[in-house]
Formats: C-alpha cells, structure tokens, sequence
C-alpha cells in the first residue's frame, strides 16, 4: 500500500511503520542522532544569538529575547500542526500510531506556547511598556494554549485510553482554525504585535547575522520535538503493554 | 565581544528581561525532556520485573502490515 | 430524502417538550443570569458611569456562562437511558440529530436570556441604541454558543468529570463570540459602525453549523460505540 511522500511527515512513510515493533527500531535508531543534533544546533544558536549577533538598533540587547520566543512560537504552531495531522489519520485512516503521536507531542507543544508567551511578555515590557496586550496576536495564542490544555485533559478523562484519543482528535481539528488566525492576525487587525519579516516572500527582512541564530535554534527546537517525541512514544507503548500484561493477569486470577 | 563579563551580564540594562527568558526557557524544556525520560525508563524497569517475575508468555504475532 | 423534515422537526418538537416539562430549568438559566448580572453593581459600586462602561461585557458573560451550565445536559439523558444509541441507529443522519438538539436547546436557554435582556440592560441604564445592538448580536451569537457547547457536551459523555470538562474544553472557542458581541455593542455605544461587528458574528454562525455539525456527530459516535 503505497501512498505519495506529501509535505507532512505523516501520511505516507509512516504506513510502512504502522508495524510498532519496526517503528520502535526505527526511533531508537533515530533518537541518539536527533538529540545530538538538538545539542549542537542549540548550542550554536545560543552561541551566536548571545555573543556574536549585534545589538538592535532601537531595541538594544532585549532584542536577544526573540531567539527563544519567535523559534518557541513557531513549534508552538508546528506541533499543533502535527498533532491536527495525526488526528485526521487516526480518524480517517485509523492508523494505529497516530492517536499516540497527538498524544505524546501535546505537552512538548503546550510548553512551546507556554514560552512564546512567557518570553514575549518578557520582551514586551521593555518595548511597549506592558506585560500584556489583548490584541489579536496574543489573544488567539493565549486560546491555543488553552486548547492544548484541554486536550490533555480530554485525552486523559476516558478509562479506555482509545477513546481518550479519538475525542482528543475531534478537539484538535475543530480549534485547528486558530492557526490560520494566529498567522494572519497581525496582517488583519491593526495589532501592537509586529508583522512577519521572515516568512515574507522575497528576502526576510532581517539581516544574516540575526537569521542564523534565528534559524539555528528554530531547528534545535525542531530536533527536540522529535527526540522527545520519541521519548513520550516508547514510554505510551510501553503503558499499553503493561496494560495488556495486568488484564491478562487479572483474568487468569 | 566588547566590553566585559560583567557588561555582558548586564545586558545593556535589560539583564531582567533576557536571562530570565533564557533561563526559564531551559528549565522549562530541560524538565520536560527529563520527566519524559524518567517515564520512560521507569516503565521499562517495570516492563522487565513483570517479565522476569512471570514466565513468558508466547504472544500471537502481530500482523506485520496493519492499517 | 423525502420525508426528512418531518423526523428532524419530531427530534426537536421531543426535546422541546422534554425540555418545557421542566419549565423550571429555563426559569433557573434565565435567574441565574439576572442574578449573576445583578451581583456587579454590588461589588463594582453604583457609579453610572462605570456600570455603563461595563455592561455589554458583564452582560455577555453572563450569558455565556448561563449557557455554559446548561450544556452537560443536552446528550447526558438521551446517552444514560440507551435513547442516544436508538438515535445513532435512526435512518436520520447523525448531524441533523446534532442541529436539531442544539436548536432544541437554544430555544430553551439563548433566547430565553436574549428576551430577558432589556430588563437586565435597564439595571446597567444601557441606552436605547446600544441595548438594539446588544439583542441583534445575541440573537446572532447564542446560537453559536450552544452549537459550539453542543461539541463539547458530545466529547465529555462518559469522560470522568464531564461537567468540568466541558467548560475547560468549549471556553476558548467561546472567545471570539464573546470579543465581537461585545465589540459590536460598544461600538454602537461609541456611534460607530456595529455593521462589521455583527456581521462578523453571522460569519462565525455559519462556520459554527457545520462544525458542530460534523464533529458533534463524530463525538457521539465515540460516546456510542
């Protein structure tokens, strides 16, 4: 059964993988890889972010802070990405790894909000004077990282751990409309928040010793995801085995 | 890098602002990598004494391809 | 499908007498809307223009969280007796069987508080231009609440602590029914144009319906299965 590679990383080689004893060969093979390459990327985007990069001209040092909080909101998106990507396999396709992939990848991108938030009122203090600002930017996150809350506390309110999933799934599709508000929400509303300057077509409107760090910590993020991802992955796989093992036991008496 | 260590520290005045921002941001994803870990490995620890306390069952295969 | 409008009006006329048997529960929503309104005024203080300034929020609030409670209710009986299944089995799609209850129950809580509106909008000397707005987006935006409610009442049957669950999972979708009905009554208030305000509300009615919809039917399917 052979599905086109799309742009998502779920659809079609992860069939190949639906078997979880070959998936888990495959992520205990990635994992060490993966985590190196968070380590080094991490380091090298604090290394140029914290040392190398100049200071902004109008912002001073503060403008440091956008190193963790524009990469942390970004997988804040991306992992809800995934997690609505997943949700639509297990629901359409029923694919076997998918309610757990949501599952596993809910926390990693509750704390990425969690610091998108926190950093930016960090940020924000010294640059318009407040901690917090209702606009629509800051508002439609704020309800992201609501959602992702109520997510796991969905997944979690179900004695059988499928159906925690497959409602979770729902959830995760219905505020999958969020994203798109949260992206074009500075270009829509007159926000206080700053419009894109990176994902703008043409050259980003930022200069090269700033994207690097830029980019570098976005990806060191990226690798996080993943080896927590396969982290929280084996760890669910296990919990259902030990699931398995106590009905087993329990029916034998 | 101009200036001294305790310059850099300082942050040109917003030391408040950034070193917290990074510092949280470490805690925050360090603790996350760790109690995932700590999950992990405490679940295979229980994994091998059930396995090692009772004899082991032969399990019916799982069909290789499963959609 | 002919005849499919006389099985979706029999769902409703059910609900709707379900509902009307106990008369008190729409008195009880609609009381504890006056009342949690009428508590503000104590802790804010009776200054006029403050309790001007506030009302379009406070009013919306608390319908909305008047809605809110109600929400548990609108599967909880039909899952615990076995009708629900009988339902899910009914030649009917599933999604009408949502729209129909969430109209059902929209008759018995959004416009119940929209009809008890004005008397509440007196208590905060609402003017008259501002209180028309106010019941145009309620009009508007209720129903968005109780098909939005509807997703997350179907998601919680079975769940442990469904009555809490519900608001932690509906709420932030709530968020931006409640930023445009009030946006819209004070931009009336400011005589400026409430046009885009409420039109805005129409369109998240129109996304509401169908999501509510399909992912109601897809949770009940779940609750069932």
């Amino acid at each position: 059964m052979n599905r086109t590679a799309t742009s998502s990383q779920q659809s079609g080689s992860l069939h190949r993988f639906a078997n979880p004893a070959r998936f888990l060969r495959l992520a205990q093979a990635v994992f060490p890889w993966s985590a190196g390459a968070m380590a080094l990327c991490i380091a090298a985007g604090l290394y140029l972010g914290l040392f190398v990069a100049p200071p902004d001209y109008q912002q001073g040092e503060s403008v440091r802070i956008m190193y963790v909080h524009v990469p942390a909101a970004w997988m804040a998106l991306f992992v809800y990405a995934n997690m609505a990507l997943a949700s639509a396999s297990l629901l359409i396709w029923r694919h076997p790894l998918a309610g757990l992939i949501a599952k596993a990848s809910a926390p990693v991108g509750t704390a990425f909000t969690f610091l998108a938030l926190f950093t930016g009122s960090l940020w924000g203090k010294p640059m318009w004077g407040t901690w917090w600002v209702w606009d629509a930017r800051l508002t439609s996150v704020l309800i992201l990282f609501f959602i992702y809350l109520g997510h796991m506390a969905l997944i979690n309110a179900f004695e059988n751990p499928e159906r925690g999933q497959k409602a979770a799934a729902v959830l995760t599709l219905v505020g999958v409309v969020n994203l798109p508000i949260i992206k074009f929400s500075v270009d829509w509303w007159n926000t206080l928040h700053q419009p894109a300057s990176v994902t703008r077509i043409g050259t980003p409107a930022i200069h090269s010793s700033m994207l690097w760090p830029l980019l570098l910590m976005a990806l060191g993020f990226t690798f996080y995801y993943v080896t927590v991802l396969i982290l929280r992955l084996r760890a669910e796989m296990l919990a259902s085995r030990l699931r398995a093992m106590n009905r087993l036991a329990a029916e034998e008496g | 890098m101009e200036g001294g260590i305790s310059e850099f520290f300082a942050m040109g005045g917003y030391a408040a602002f950034v070193w917290p921002s990074y510092a949280v941001s470490g805690l925050v994803l360090a603790g996350l990598f760790f109690v995932s870990w700590r999950e992990l490995t405490r679940r295979q620890a229980l994994l091998d004494r059930l396995q090692a306390a009772a004899p082991h069952r032969r399990r019916k295969p799982k069909d290789p391809e499963r959609t | 499908m002919s005849g499919g409008g006389a099985p979706i009006r029999s769902v409703v006329a059910r609900d709707l007498r379900l509902a009307l048997r106990q008369r008190s529960d729409i008195l009880t929503i609609v009381l504890f809307f006056a009342l949690t309104a009428s508590l503000f005024p104590f802790a804010l203080g009776p200054y006029p223009d403050l309790l001007q300034r506030v009302a379009p929020g406070v009013i919306w609030v608390t319908a909305l969280l008047a809605v809110l409670l109600s929400l548990e209710r609108l599967f909880l009986a039909d899952y615990e007796d076995g009708s629900l299944e009988l339902l899910a089995l009914s030649p009917l799609p599933l999604e009408a069987i949502v729209l129909a209850k969430t109209f059902a129950h929209w008759l018995t809580t959004g416009l119940p508080l929209t009809a008890a509106t004005p008397l509440i909008a007196l208590l905060y000397d609402m003017p008259a231009s501002g209180l028309a707005v106010l019941l145009a987006a309620m009009i508007l935006g209720t129903p968005s609440l109780s098909l939005i409610g509807s997703i997350g009442a179907a998601l919680a049957l079975g769940a442990r602590r469904g009555g809490v669950l519900i608001p932690l999972l509906v709420l932030p979708l709530y968020v931006p029914i409640l930023i445009f009905g009030v946006a819209a009554v004070d931009a009336a208030l400011s005589d400026l144009a409430a046009r885009p305000h409420l039109l805005l509300l129409a369109a998240l009615l129109a996304v509401a319906l169908p999501t509510a919809a399909f992912a109601g039917a897809a949770a009940l399917r779940q609750a069932v299965e």
